[in-house]
């Protein structure tokens, strides 16, 4: 495939390598590995995929960070939800991944087994068409992600308000990084070095909001595309700025990202949403000002002024050891939970839910590393 | 009586021996009922059809249960197969193929990764009424025309109307009945560690076909479904190798039945992800989609397991033959670890397929 194959050349990955192993024996002698946090799921995926972890000299430690926005939804949003697609006369719509994450009770895929009525959508556009194709029933868009797709939720509220479409409405889970960011950042116990940073949000941000990760808390950042390629390239430009003693926010994925951003998209976004005084996250808590909801204007599109729903907060299971995962402090495998009680079939966790979160993608690709580095 | 009774009797007698035709234009429950709009069914849309098709004998004859020379049989080999299936598939007609022709390939596939050469099927219809009469005329000469092809006959069958809602449109069972030459020994728990495994084509083809013609994608793109009965390719492959074991690779995609064949064998597979037989069209629509052509599924792919030294003359009978043109060895054999499938991703990694847990789900980003 053209502009695929090309970030997938074992040659040129070869090239790259060798130079992070070049870099490696320049930094200055260390005792604990050098933790390199992804923040974006989208990242986690290749890595397994691709086998990555495999292939970097042992200093070098991939977490694994919360960039997986069907991961962190909260079980009290699932919940909601449900109460939503469970009211007659709804068609729920939902990204395919968001099926499988368990509420308190089940999840999507076992209530509409159930008998509501969901379905898979690929965009907001096609909640929109199921909209106008049945005036007579109420569609719902499970609105989730982070700067990614909320301008694609944004543009089709416009379009539905324009068009004076009664019959849809947006559930906003959708979630904003950078206080995310700030949150994982101000963390204490936080032994991060640097960090990954997400390609395709910042192709709508932009890099300005990024600075304070270098500024404020001295990690250096570099925006990564999605293959192979892409991925080992940012961890050598990472590795380039610990060695030059430098802390700067980089742009390795030039070839979609624009310093400062797309400016349509995020006007938009402006358009349409405002911040939440705060947001619920699962494994991580309570975020300040992380989570978007509909601005006043459009309250008529806003799922959650339209139906009633629990609106509980519900606590994360006990023994699920998220939150320490997400934040770096625990490999999956450390997690007590891991394999036993929590595995991809029966999820208790954020990490484990989607095939993007740290702990399904070990447990799916990632076992052979642990078989090789354990110690025999 | 009088001469005039007579006739009239004669022509009420003509009427109801004569060949139903089947009124209307959909499926209603009287089509189910037992009664004369069911036979009606049966002779002009379905019996009638694969009558007509390859002159069954045994359906013809109107009894209860089809009936086999036990000696006709055990002169072609020394073990029945059975297997059975059902189909369910929305769209019923795809580009490639339709309920019809893949509730004969699967199962005739069924029996020919066993080794078996496959001889009959059974065949039952679960009507949802409303269903076009149209329709179920197309996907019953379909079956015909795919149990002509693939040399087998339907000889039993059965069907039933569904109130609305009951079922969706169509489903079709099909049981086969094959027989085992003797001194065949194809088995999943036979895969040795010095094996190498060899596909017969593209994979996923047949996933992809179906979720793109279900039109919720918008794709602009006519993936064929790779729907094909494989026992001529068997039966090619069985007349000079010793095949260890052999699969039709069908729902779960690839990774599935290499992960069942490495437990049962208690061998570690390892794939080569670059081998990997893929179209420019699958490929790309699983990138924009986040699914995994290892994970699809297919209709008329196998996977067989030879010893390493008859690999490339394995290579050659398959590419000989229409239904594996595009044959490749994907995989080999070891040791250890055993009961594991790792992938040589050719980015200069290497990493565990496991079977997906559920349906293959589009992710977000």
């Amino acid at each position: 495939m053209k502009y695929i194959d090309e970030f997938r050349d074992p040659v040129a990955g070869r090239r790259v390598l060798k130079q992070i192993e070049g870099l490696v024996a320049r930094l200055k002698p260390r005792t604990a590995p050098l933790k390199i946090m992804e923040v974006c799921g989208g990242h986690t995926h290749s890595i397994f995929k691709f086998g990555l972890e495999v292939m970097l000299p042992d200093v070098i430690e991939l977490v694994h960070g919360p960039g997986c926005p069907v991961c962190v939804l909260p079980v009290g949003r699932i919940d909601d939800a449900i109460a939503i697609a469970e009211q007659p006369n709804v068609i729920f719509t939902t990204f395919g991944d968001a099926m499988r994450v368990p509420g308190s009770a089940k999840s999507l895929l076992a209530t509409r087994a159930g008998g509501a009525d969901i379905r898979t959508v690929y965009s907001p556009t096609d909640a929109l068409a199921l909209a106008r194709a049945n005036p007579g029933r109420e569609v719902v868009f499970f609105g989730l992600g982070f700067e990614t797709t909320v301008p694609a939720t944004a543009l089709t509220i416009l379009e539905a308000d324009a068009d004076n479409i009664d019959n849809f409405s947006v559930f906003s889970n959708h979630i904003t990084i950078i206080p995310t960011i700030n949150a994982l950042l101000e963390t204490p116990d936080l032994t991060l070095d640097g960090f990954i940073g997400p390609g395709h949000v910042t192709m709508v941000i932009g890099l300005e909001p990024y600075r304070f990760v270098a500024e404020r808390f001295a990690k250096p950042m570099v925006i990564s595309g999605f293959e192979p390629l892409d991925i080992l390239q940012a961890i050598q430009m990472l590795l380039a700025q610990f060695v030059e003693g430098r802390c700067e926010v980089e742009n390795q994925y030039r070839r979609l990202v624009r310093d400062d951003g797309n400016q349509a998209a995020l006007r938009a976004i402006a358009e349409v949403f405002e911040l939440r005084p705060f947001f619920e996250w699962r494994g991580l808590g309570s975020i300040d000002h992380s989570g978007l909801t509909l601005r006043e204007r459009f309250a008529r599109f806003d799922a959650e002024r339209r139906f009633t729903t629990p609106k509980l907060t519900v606590a994360d299971p006990k023994a699920c050891q998220c939150g320490a995962v997400l934040k770096g402090a625990l490999k999956p495998w450390e997690c007590k939970v891991f394999g036993t009680a929590c595995t991809p079939q029966t999820p208790i966790g954020a990490c484990m839910v989607s095939s993007e979160g740290a702990c399904a993608a070990y447990y799916n690709y990632g076992r052979l590393t642990t078989l090789r580095r354990a110690p025999s | 009586m009088t001469a005039d009774k007579s006739s009239l009797f004669s022509r009420i007698e003509s009427y109801r021996r004569r060949a139903g035709r089947v009124r209307g234009s959909v499926i209603e429950t009287a089509h189910g009922g037992g009664g004369r709009a069911m036979r009606d069914l049966l002779d002009d849309v379905i019996v009638g059809v694969f009558v007509r098709e390859f002159g069954s004998r045994e359906l013809s004859d109107h009894e209860d249960q089809a009936r086999f020379e036990l000696t006709a049989l055990s002169a072609r080999g020394d073990r029945l197969a059975v297997t059975t299936d059902s189909y369910v598939v929305t769209p019923l007609e795809f580009p490639g193929g339709d309920i019809g022709s893949l509730a004969v390939n699967g199962t005739v596939n069924d029996l020919a990764v066993g080794g078996a050469r496959p001889l009959y099927l059974t065949c039952s219809l679960v009507i949802e009424e409303g269903l076009e009469i149209a329709v179920l005329r197309r996907i019953v000469r379909s079956m015909a025309r795919a149990a002509k092809h693939a040399g087998v006959a339907i000889v039993t069958g059965d069907t039933k109307v569904v109130a609305r809602g009951a079922a969706d449109r169509l489903f079709i069972n099909t049981t086969g009945i094959g027989v085992i030459p003797r001194g065949v020994e194809v088995a999943s728990n036979r895969v040795a560690p010095d094996d190498v495994l060899l596909v017969n084509g593209y994979l996923g083809d047949h996933g992809a076909a179906i979720l793109v013609a279900r039109g919720e994608l918008q794709l602009e793109t006519d993936i064929p479904s790779d729907c094909a009965a494989l026992s001529p390719l068997v039966e090619l492959l069985l007349s000079e190798l010793d095949v260890h074991a052999m699969r039709d690779v069908t729902r779960g995609g690839l990774a599935a039945v290499l992960n069942e064949l490495a437990l049962a064998s208690e061998v570690g597979i390892v794939v080569n992800a670059k081998a990997l037989p893929v179209r420019h069209e699958v490929a790309g629509f699983c990138e924009i989609l986040g699914l995994d052509p290892v994970h699809l599924a297919n209709e008329g792919k196998l996977v067989v397991a030879v010893p390493k030294a008859q690999a490339t003359r394995a290579l050659e009978l398959m590419r000989s033959h229409p239904l594996g043109q595009h044959a490749v060895a994907i995989a080999t054999c070891r040791r250890d670890p055993p009961g594991l499938v790792t992938l040589d991703t050719g980015f200069g990694g290497e990493r565990i397929l496991d079977m997906l847990v559920g349906e293959p789900l589009p992710r977000i980003c």
